[in-house]
């Protein structure tokens, strides 16, 4: 029996059949035979292909090609031209509407599949540990276009249109920071890389930095590149060791081939990278803080202005990236601005990686396009909540961010949309807390978090979380009373309004975001608050009671 | 040796390209299976670094010398860690979920000598490499 | 005389957290081997600056000697040329860096949020109560110190405790008797 060389792939999942792909089967049977190729090309019914707006689809196999609105009378070229000449039938390929450019292979596809992997490309797909498979990868060409074929102002245009913005959590455009930085008159300038991923929870920096370290070393030379900067450091977590051990493998087999070093790809431009490790203080995700902790003292943050950008590490100006963002620079100068610009949503541009936690069943990293909505994540790629509890709450940004409740379920995921709800982007944890969670419990356990890391620069942040975590302790105490309740929401507002950096200016969120939606739940707590169950624990029986 | 051009770049891709297309869709001639496992804190944590040395020993063992073990960062599936991916050429690759210590031999007998997926084991993955 | 700030705050829970201890003219506690001393030394004087390195060095110096007692701090102080304030200033701000010595064998309860919507809370309770400790105290055996830390990574395995390096998931309260009772026994064995 000859062997099959080509699949052709055909869907009847529900929404094809209804558009006559089982007749396309026939058809495409029926020709092959007369054609004398129905030894070696089979066709295959295969199951839902997900994209059932543009039914029927049919892909071939290996080709990897990828038709929609199949019609039955278009068997008849693609055997005759695909199959026999090898030649793609143009007219059915699909035209994305944005670019009206054809698109043919599976991948390429928008809305294919939910998630789509950009800064986690390489994860569990090559060994870290040998820079031969990055390169297979199409790892370093990046680099080597960068500084053989572009000029510094063009990578940071590139980097500008794509739209790029900061993935630790601020979504500063990172286009712009790079301009900034480059644009100050300095001999010797720093590119530093954030790998103090503090918020507890969250992994996706951590995951980059054991599955694919490359990827960010490159991304920090063609940022260097940019800026005019021939230094760079990754600041990390000491509680990494695998990271860390995974990096400096990495920075070696990199320097041995000249990939850092002096003289790069042949050019005048060289760069070299230090690794800086932290000791276990939240604040130091905070870039300031981050730099006085990269010069060997406490962590703590400056005021602002001078940016880093003018007066950074050892007063030199200094551009501050997260991991994540510098993951997404190497496939923006591969593939193009435009490519990256695609995808998202209209301000918020790529992918964005979430480390999914807490009562859900597939927890993981995931990494979706900007502009899904969080309903799609925790349900249809999370898997929905395991024991056939109820959602109740999902908490994004960390310590940092607040609570989106059921209703805000369909909001689409960007830096915006997110703050309007009283939360944030943040780095990307995101905790899903079902029915069996105290929401003043969970505001309690944040808290307590920050106020062990806010680093005591500020008032503010020293005694004003302080406080807020003892009232809270007061009210699950059962011992509060609605004086507490109105000191609690104006010492949240107050600390918000008035803390030296963003760990404590944001601290205030979970306490905040909780009152708005879960009032009720403060209340049970609360003793000279008349309802019949007495303090304690809030109930769905008493909801009701408490609330009339 | 150090790289100097990017052509000299695109010759050390050349060199290694089977290596990672063979992972990512199958392609890719000869007879060298690979077997990937997830080797990050979290698959560490839940178990990898047995199943690797399992995987090891049961094909030293059996004398499979043509499979080789490579240590890989995770896809992020930590529900199901420790992960595993099998690639056997021509074939599209599985990925394998909760391969614990006591899964390998399965795994061995089964896909790697008898060319049939662990079907009660595969994973689904729900995401796309650009 | 001798200055034991914790003498001043005596008085339980009246203050935010206690400072830690130091002396700066008690003597030492126990005798630091001075091998270690020159191991610490010889790494200083490896480096091709110091500036801004008091970080690494600190690192290491609790890679050497377990932890970071006073004596300690003073010898880098000196080393470098800067205050023993400073020193301290940077040992007390970081979570990492710790003045006492740990016990046999470190229990490490994750804090990340994951563990603690699974539960992680009550688990570090039930240690507290079992091994008759707070967070970041040693048993009086020297057996365990119990810590509690932030997010380990290993969120699919909620929630997590950690016996130095080796991981136990998905633990249960009643799973801790066990946890306790297993490294008991392989002591009482040696």
């Amino acid at each position: 029996m000859a062997k099959v060389r080509t699949n052709i792939m055909v869907c009847t999942g529900t929404g094809c059949l209804a558009n006559e792909s089982e007749k396309v089967i026939r058809n495409l049977e029926v020709i092959l035979k007369a054609r004398g190729y129905a030894e070696e090309v089979q066709v295959i019914k295969t199951g839902c292909f997900g994209f059932c707006e543009q039914g029927p689809i049919v892909k071939i196999e290996p080709d990897n090609v990828f038709y929609v609105r199949v019609s039955p009378k278009d068997a008849k070229d693609i055997i005759d031209e695909h199959i026999i000449k090898g030649r793609r039938v143009e007219r059915l390929l699909y035209v994305e509407p944005k670019q009206k450019e054809k698109i043919n292979r599976q991948e390429d596809m928008p809305f294919y599949k939910k998630q789509l992997r950009v800064a986690l490309r390489n994860c569990g797909l090559i060994n870290p540990e040998d820079i031969n498979e990055y390169i297979a990868r199409g790892g370093y060409e990046a680099l080597g276009r960068v500084t053989t074929e572009m000029t510094r102002d063009q990578v940071i245009e590139e980097v500008k249109k794509s739209g790029l913005r900061g993935r630790g959590g601020g979504g500063f455009p990172t286009g712009l920071k790079w301009e900034i930085t480059k644009k100050q008159e300095s001999d010797v300038k720093f590119i530093i890389c954030n790998a103090d991923e503090g918020d507890p929870g969250a992994f996706m920096d951590r995951s980059i930095l054991e599955g694919d370290p490359h990827s960010v070393l490159e991304a920090m030379a063609i940022g260097g590149y940019a800026i005019g900067a021939d230094k760079g450091i990754i600041y990390i977590r000491a509680e990494y060791p695998l990271a860390i051990s995974r990096l400096n493998t990495a920075l070696k087999q990199a320097r041995e081939l000249g990939l850092l070093g002096k003289n790069i790809f042949g050019t005048n431009f060289s760069f070299d990278i230090d690794l800086k490790y932290g000791a276990g203080a939240f604040v130091c995700g905070e870039e300031t803080a981050l730099i006085n902790s990269c010069e060997g003292k406490r962590g703590e943050p400056n005021y602002k202005p001078p940016y880093p950008a003018e007066e950074g590490y050892w007063g030199h100006p200094t551009c501050v990236n997260n991991v994540e963002t510098f993951a997404n620079i190497t496939p923006i100068i591969m593939r193009g601005a435009e490519w990256f610009a695609s995808m998202g949503t209209e301000k918020s541009k790529g992918t964005k990686v979430f480390a999914l936690a807490g009562k859900i069943n597939n927890v993981g990293l995931v990494e979706v396009p900007m502009g899904i909505t969080l309903r799609e994540i925790i349900f249809d790629i999370g898997g929905g909540i395991p024991n056939g509890k109820k959602f109740k709450a999902v908490q994004t940004g960390g310590p940092s961010g607040g609570v989106i409740t059921e209703e805000g379920l369909d909001t689409p995921i960007d830096y915006e949309s997110l703050l309007e709800r009283g939360s944030m982007m943040g780095s990307g944890g995101m905790i899903v807390m079902d029915e069996d969670d105290n929401m003043v419990n969970i505001a309690k356990f944040y808290l307590e978090f920050t106020m062990d890391e806010a680093c005591g620069r500020c008032v503010p942040g020293r005694i004003g979380t302080r406080r807020i975590f003892e009232i809270l302790q007061k009210i699950t105490d059962g011992k509060a009373t609605m004086a507490d309740l109105d000191a609690l929401k104006q010492l949240a507002y107050m600390v918000k309004d008035s803390s030296l950096c963003g760990l404590c200016q944001t601290a205030p969120n979970p306490v905040i975001s909780t009152m708005k939606y879960f009032w009720d739940e403060y209340l049970a707590f609360i003793k000279d608050v008349d309802h019949p169950r007495g303090e304690g624990k809030y109930t769905a029986e008493n909801k009701a009671e408490i609330k009339s | 040796m150090t790289v100097k051009t990017l052509d000299e770049l695109r010759k050390i891709r050349e060199e290694h390209l089977d290596r990672v297309r063979l992972r990512e869709d199958g392609e890719a001639a000869g007879d060298k299976i690979e077997v990937l496992v997830g080797m990050s804190t979290c698959g560490i944590a839940a178990g990898a670094r047995e199943t690797v040395n399992r995987f090891v020993d049961l094909l030293a063992k059996e004398r499979l010398d043509s499979v080789k073990v490579v240590p890989v960062g995770c896809i992020g599936y930590c529900h199901s860690e420790p992960t595993v991916q099998v690639n056997v050429p021509g074939q599209k690759p599985v990925i394998y979920g909760n391969v614990k210590e006591n899964k390998v031999q399965e795994i061995v007998e089964k896909h790697i000598k008898g060319g049939k997926p662990v079907e009660a084991l595969i994973l689904h993955v729900d995401f796309k490499r650009p | 005389m001798e200055i034991l700030l914790k003498d001043n705050v005596a008085k339980d829970g009246e203050y935010m957290t206690e400072p830690q201890a130091i002396s700066v003219t008690a003597p030492a506690a126990e005798d630091l081997p001075k091998e270690k001393f020159d191991e610490l030394e010889a790494f200083i004087d490896s480096m091709e600056t110091t500036k801004g390195a008091l970080i690494a060095i600190l690192h290491k110096a609790q890679d050497i000697f377990g932890y970071l007692p006073r004596d300690v701090q003073l010898y880098i102080a000196r080393k470098l040329g800067i205050p023993g304030a400073e020193v301290f200033g940077v040992v007390s701000f970081y979570s990492y860096f710790t003045t006492k010595p740990g016990g046999k064998h470190t229990l490490s309860v994750c804090m990340g949020t994951a563990c603690f919507v699974r539960g992680a809370d009550k688990v570090i309770e039930r240690l507290k109560e079992k091994l008759n400790v707070e967070s970041n105290e040693t048993t009086e055996d020297g057996l365990f110190t119990l810590k509690d830390v932030r997010c380990i990574g290993a969120c699919g395995l909620a929630p997590v405790v950690m016996v130095d390096d080796k991981v136990y998931g998905r633990v249960r309260e009643e799973d801790v008797d066990d946890i306790i009772r297993e490294y008991r026994s392989q002591e009482g064995q040696q």
